[in-house]
């Protein structure tokens, strides 16, 4: 890592390190925005003002109007209150249709709904990890209420075309809402909001802290909206509970600081991508999961030799730290390489590798090296 | 009205001369597991622990709550304290047991006199405060038979005691009268369940832990530790040893005939959890092990382990069902934590097919051949981490 050349950090996907811009501006927010933005004397109208800086700098870097961005506490939370909402507000029909690799903050609303009486068709991705929209699409019908889908998979990087299905499901039917994952893709995608009536995003993905996050809702889909639960009139009652001013601000801070560069970075993570795969690819066994369109910050294999926990274990006794499937599964077997039809071997050795920006190709040496020692000492899974 | 917790002895008071070493052991630990919830003045009298609150303000049911899971008492219960005179005891008995009284069809009165200088004998207690009930719940019978609710008074020297409902305790012997021993656990259902049935026979005990880094993880060693705090609510604090086994039990899977890996692998262990256990003063070694759950628990395979050291090995699970066991890891609520799938030290380099029945002869022949496993075992009995389990720690593992 740049901070720290004795860290290698390779689970940016799980989470990021804070930048320290990032904590200080949460901290000198901490310490100046004392008031609650709702209060009508001075101090509380000075942390609205800020909460409305933050909003509309925000809103720059996703491409919408300031009214249209709720903050939220967490990725799940935004992904919650979209689904459960739109299921809320959408009366004309009973079905939904979205993609079988989804997060468990989809996946699970979306299995209570269907324990509710909506019919819910889960699209799963071909072999090679890659999502076939016009699967998606064959669902869609004038009954349909809500399409969900996320941009960047959590597992596999694997990228889904989600501006080009929402343009068609609207043509199929212009009123479904649909709703985008987008936790893994921003600021490593461009995000383009037509057609996409809510989309979540989460600040832990890019150096802000654990803890806050934001929903775009379309303004269309706003006035109507039904949120799922009740209070006060913060966030326009959409996300009520008084504001995390603070690490509102530093949601800000961390989008505004990583909006210019975004080509850059890419370029740069791109290169510790083909680097990884360069390494990999003297290793016979090892077989790439990731798909071909995936984005560079995320590249998951597997070495069809160790168990993932073993070799993660291994890896960690040098500070070397990947993830096996997700961090939010923490331990169970992956579902996306299920889903894709991977064998049991195959998903017990997967493991993920996430760069971000501040990873060197000191770091994806440590790892290679590290990574063939292991192959060579660890005790292989009997076949 | 003033609580008190009372403890009823329940294998102990068969012991002869020796009864008071028993109780003595068990009102230090009374004493101890009270320490942190308040001050407590605690005795014992004719066979039952009086435990009086001496201060405002306790939480009897955290109290309460503490002293059921206490091994030596075969029923635990609360009564409150009251003047001796009769109208209170009547007006105690109904504020104290009125609502659990709401909830019955038959109930009786039993009265006990300690304090012989009380004007009414205990045939006359009985009657007159049944009458005093009955009038007050005018659909309730006496049943003296088979109530469903027993009101039982007690007039001692310095007051009367209206006792509640009786609670089964967990019976057994209080933890440190027959000694020390050295359980050893792994991290499956099965060996917090063996830790709990030996304490109750009244052995204090520590755990040894082997791990084997990089094959089983930190979040393994943590379940453990939590494993071996959710115990202690029954064994009180105690010690939980981790082993460092990864060169070991690779020498083992080099050197060794793979389908004999898992007994080599078990008397290994033994011989480290010997050297710990000596030098903590543990005689013996308990483990989880129920006959033919797995290859290496064939009487064979167990004639084997046990040749591996000369502590005695103690195995209260020896004759139980799978079922059985689970049962008991949920009463001691270590069944959650225990089925977290964590690798541990048991499932790793295990061989496809093991050997069911092997000869100590040929195991013997085995560890022939493998002259440099004493060595690494001592580094690693050497190397061993000591990890204290407290009572009060809270777990901060789920």
């Amino acid at each position: 890592m740049l901070q720290n050349p004795g860290l290698h950090y390779l689970d940016n996907a799980a989470t990021t390190i804070v930048a320290p811009e990032v904590a200080d501006v949460i901290h000198r927010a901490m310490l100046e925005h004392w008031a609650n933005p709702s209060s009508l004397y001075t101090p509380g109208a000075e942390s609205e003002a800020a909460l409305s800086a933050a909003r509309a700098a925000l809103a720059r870097t996703l491409g919408c109007k300031s009214r249209e961005l709720y903050f939220t506490s967490c990725g799940s939370e935004s992904n919650n209150l979209a689904l459960l909402g739109g299921a809320l507000t959408k009366k004309f029909g009973k079905e939904i249709v979205v993609s079988g690799f989804e997060h468990p903050s989809v996946r699970r609303p979306l299995e209570r709904l269907a324990g509710m009486g909506y019919t819910v068709h889960f699209v799963n991705p071909e072999p090679d990890g890659s999502l076939d929209i016009r699967k998606m699409l064959a669902h869609v019908n004038r009954s349909t209420i809500l399409v969900a889908c996320m941009m960047v998979n959590n597992e596999t990087g694997a990228r889904v075309e989600v501006e080009k299905l929402a343009a068609e499901v609207k043509k199929i039917n212009p009123r479904t809402m649909v709703h985008v994952d987008a936790v893994q893709a921003w600021m490593r995608l461009p995000i383009k909001l037509a057609n996409i009536d809510s989309l979540a995003v989460s600040g832990h993905k890019i150096h802000a802290p654990k803890g806050v996050a934001a929903l775009y809702l379309s303004d269309s889909l706003a006035q109507s909206f039904q949120p799922p639960y009740l209070g006060g009139e913060q966030e326009r009652e959409k996300r009520p509970g008084t504001e995390n001013l603070p690490y509102a601000l530093g949601l800000a801070a961390a989008a505004k600081r990583l909006a210019g560069n975004m080509k850059q970075r890419n370029e740069q993570i791109a290169a510790l991508n083909r680097r990884l795969r360069e390494g990999l690819s003297v290793f016979p066994e090892v077989e790439i999961n990731t798909p071909e369109n995936a984005v560079p910050e995320l590249l998951n294999f597997s070495e069809n030799c160790i168990k993932s926990e073993t070799m993660l274990a291994y890896l960690a006794q040098q500070q070397i730290y990947v993830s096996a499937a997700s961090a939010c599964g923490r331990g169970q077997p992956s579902h996306t390489l299920a889903a894709m039809g991977r064998p049991a071997l195959a998903i017990d050795t997967a493991i993920r590798v996430s760069f971000c920006a501040d990873n060197t190709p000191e770091d994806v040496d440590a790892f290679l090296e590290r990574f063939e020692e292991g192959m060579k000492t660890l005790q292989r899974i009997h076949k | 009205m003033r609580e008190v917790i009372m403890g009823y002895q329940g294998e102990m008071s068969l012991k002869g001369l020796n009864r008071n070493q028993f109780e003595t052991a068990l009102m230090k630990i009374l004493r101890y597991r009270l320490k942190t919830v308040g001050k407590f003045n605690i005795y014992c009298a004719q066979s039952t622990f009086y435990m009086e609150p001496e201060e405002e303000d306790i939480d009897m049911d955290l109290a309460f709550e503490r002293v059921s899971k206490v091994f030596g008492l075969a029923a635990v219960s609360r009564s409150v304290v009251c003047e001796k005179d009769f109208d209170t005891i009547c007006r105690t008995a109904e504020e104290y047991l009125g609502q659990q009284l709401r909830d019955v069809r038959t109930f009786k009165v039993e009265a006990r006199r300690a304090d012989k200088t009380y004007p009414m004998t205990s045939p006359e207690l009985m009657r007159e405060l049944g009458a005093y009930l009955l009038g007050k719940h005018n659909y309730l019978r006496v049943d003296v038979r088979n109530p469903q609710f027993k009101v039982i008074v007690e007039i001692r020297d310095h007051g009367a005691y209206v006792h509640g409902p009786k609670i089964p305790g967990e019976g057994g012997l209080p933890v440190g009268t027959s000694g020390r021993a050295l359980n050893m656990l792994s991290g499956g259902i099965d060996s917090p369940v063996a830790a709990y049935r030996m304490a109750r026979r009244g052995l204090a005990l520590d755990h040894i832990h082997f791990a084997s880094p990089p094959y089983t993880s930190e979040r393994a060693k943590l379940k453990v530790k939590a494993l071996a705090q959710r115990t202690a609510v029954y064994t009180g604090s105690c010690n939980l040893f981790v082993v460092p086994y990864t060169k070991p039990q690779e020498y083992i899977r080099d050197n060794a005939p793979a389908m004999l890996f898992t007994v080599l692998m078990r008397r290994s262990m033994m011989r480290i959890a010997n050297q710990i256990a000596r030098r903590q003063g543990c005689e013996a070694l308990i483990t989880g092990e129920s006959l033919a759950q797995v290859a290496s628990q064939t009487v064979k395979a167990l004639q084997c382990t046990d040749a591996a050291q000369d502590l005695p090995v103690l195995r209260p699970l020896i004759g139980m069902d799978k079922t059985e066991i689970i049962e008991t890891a949920r009463h001691i609520n270590t069944f959650e934590t225990s089925i977290l799938p964590y690798e541990d030290c048991c499932t790793i380099f295990t061989p496809p097919h093991p050997k069911i029945r092997p000869e100590l002869a040929e195991i013997l022949e085995a560890e022939a051949g493998m002259p440099g496993l004493a060595a690494l075992e001592q580094q690693a009995a050497e190397e061993t981490e000591r990890i204290r389990i407290r009572l009060d720690d809270e777990i901060d593992f789920e």
